[in-house]
């Protein structure tokens, strides 16, 4: 596995993060966040910024994530494309045209967990097939392909308190996908999840994602994370969130967890700590 | 031996499970305990029968009546007008409660009034009922309805404000509409909270039905004792108290069932 994605990285010097106008340049925009301002009022009658100022792509068929601290405005800023809050100024774009709502194109994989508890694992997955008046053997064709996509055929038909927190967030990930959306929003999916589950969950993602190509913009904390599964890095600044650098992210297809080892990534990984605390030394290799 | 002491710590652990042949046993210990309580009181000669009457005694005014017919037809006038009221109430007081924990605006209209008059004592609309509505069966239907829909109105709308938001999210995100996310998350997620509000505000019901007999009424339980005090005829008041205990018990498991077959997930 190590050997095929040494092969294929020669060619990709590590210096080939920045330079954001031609990423984004290049493939058509999927998702465009334009000028995005988010202001929240506070207890005091004055005004929190939450985000400020954010423009960024999402080419179609992209695995882009957002990495930033505690608080700087990514789950906040998933809710806007999603069309579930309101900007205070600027606009999003889904293929060239304003978002103004929500709607199943945009699927979402929350921060929190979001099973429905009065239906079965099985009904949950099926819940946005059966809005779309699929017929029901095609519906029951597609929930069985992602139930066992993300190996969960034995627990179908059990309700989602008998499952543990990464069974609940598989699901969800289902769910989500099964309604085929057009752009993929996922908010620290893993994010309450230990080391051990979380680490197949990432593969899981890694296998559906090199199989499916959607578009997809992905919210984490952990940094290994951000780079093993995306193409492209979107580094948040603390409050006001502001895109502070984009980088891309040379390491081709199929990924895998060794790569986590790899000159390129731990020189990826430090240039993106170094951004996120700017005053630690950057004497820590690895 | 170990077992023993195990089931001993257990019993005196915070919210800790207990078997359920403890939990059995202790219930009949404590029932037991109270009727062992009144036999000594009574047959004991401790307090005159004119005050307490022997469990025997109730036992057998309870067949008497039961006989000759008189029992059921009181059971049953009681019984129909709690229905009703009740009914009633919660035909109207659980999609409104809904509607008012979903949207802030009819919360915002019916919260001030609803509070107000949800800490009035429904007693004291009994005398302006019956002037208004006489004292048939509808100003005892009245004094329900007026002392339950405001509580469940209140303890509905919190169970529908309780629902997380991130599942309305969720829904939207999967293609829901806003006009269809009541029917297809709010009340579904709302069912077993409203059946604990229902269970709850039946007890009420049963309470308001007694007093309403007790001012004016021709039949009932509330009825059957007021006569029977004037009568000193304490069996028939222990009677019909052990009646509405009995079945309001009954309501009380009924309602617990149906949150068990309807809810099951909510275990
Ligand atoms: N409903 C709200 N009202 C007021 N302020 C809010 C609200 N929601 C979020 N905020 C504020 O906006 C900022 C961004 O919040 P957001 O949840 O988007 O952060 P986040 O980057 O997702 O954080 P985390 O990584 O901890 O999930 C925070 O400072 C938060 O306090
Ligand atoms: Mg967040």
């Amino acid at each position: 596995m190590g050997a095929i994605g040494n092969s294929v990285m020669v060619e990709s010097p590590v210096s080939l993060a920045s330079s954001p106008e031609q990423v984004a340049a290049a493939p058509r925009a999927k998702l465009r966040v334009d000028n995005v301002s988010l202001h929240y009022a506070n207890r005091k009658g004055g005004i929190t910024v939450a985000l400020d100022k954010v423009s960024f792509d999402v080419p179609e068929k992209q695995f882009a994530v957002l990495v930033g601290p505690s608080g700087c405005g990514k789950s906040s800023l998933l809710y806007l494309a999603a069309g579930l809050s309101e900007a205070t100024s600027g606009r999003i774009l889904l293929d060239g045209k304003p978002i103004d709502g929500p709607g199943a194109d945009r699927g979402m994989v929350f921060q929190g967990y979001t099973l429905f508890p009065w239906l079965t694992v099985r009904q949950n997955v099926e819940f946005g097939l059966k809005r779309r008046k699929l017929p029901a053997a095609e519906r029951r064709d597609i929930v069985s392909h992602y139930l066992e996509e993300v190996g969960l055929t034995k627990f179908a038909d059990s309700y989602s308190s008998h499952l543990s927190g990464g069974m609940k967030q598989r699901v969800a990930i289902a769910r989500a996908l099964a309604n085929d959306p057009q752009v993929l929003l996922m908010d620290e999916p893993f994010g309450a999840l230990d080391s051990q589950t979380r680490m197949q969950m990432q593969r899981l993602l890694l296998r559906v994602w090199e199989r499916s190509h959607k578009t997809v913009l992905f919210v984490t904390h952990d940094i290994d994370e951000a780079i093993l599964l995306g193409d492209r890095v979107l580094v948040m600044s603390a409050r006001p969130g502001r895109i502070a650098r984009e980088l891309t992210v040379p390491i081709p297809h199929p990924r895998s967890m060794d790569q986590v080892m790899e000159p390129d990534f731990i020189a990826l990984k430090r240039e993106i700590l170094e951004l996120l605390h700017p005053e630690r030394e950057s004497d820590e290799t690895d | 031996m170990a077992k023993r002491r195990s089931l001993l710590q257990r019993c005196v652990t915070p919210m800790a499970e207990i078997p359920r042949s403890a939990v059995l046993a202790v219930g009949i210990a404590m029932w037991a305990f109270l009727l062992c309580g009144w036999l000594i009181l009574s047959n004991g000669g401790l307090v005159p029968p004119m005050f307490l009457p022997t469990p025997a005694a109730v036992l057998k005014t309870g067949w008497d009546l039961l006989q000759n017919g008189t029992l059921l037809v009181h059971v049953w006038s009681s019984a129909e007008v709690v229905l009703a009221g009740f009914i009633i109430s919660s035909l109207i007081a659980v999609p409104l409660g809904l509607l008012m924990g979903t949207f802030p605006i009819v919360q915002a209209m019916l919260e001030p009034v609803v509070n107000f008059i949800r800490y009035l004592p429904v007693t004291a609309f009994v005398p302006l009922f019956i002037l208004w509505i006489g004292i048939g069966e509808e100003q005892r239907i009245t004094v329900i309805l007026f002392g339950t829909f405001f509580q469940q109105l209140i303890m509905v709308s919190d169970v529908a404000r309780q629902v997380p938001k991130d599942l309305l999210n969720a829904s939207y995100t999967l293609g829901t509409s806003r006009a269809s996310v009541l029917w297809q998350v709010l009340a579904p997620a709302a069912v077993p909270g409203v059946l604990d509000a229902l269970r709850i505000t039946m007890g009420w019901a049963w309470t308001y039905l007694v007093v309403a007999e007790l001012v004016a009424a021709s039949s009932g339980l509330g009825y059957i004792s007021l006569k029977a005090m004037r009568g000193f005829q304490v069996d028939v008041i222990f009677l019909a108290i052990a009646i509405i205990g009995a079945l309001g018990l009954v309501t009380d498991q009924g309602f617990r069932f149906l949150r068990f077959k309807v809810a099951s997930w909510a275990q």
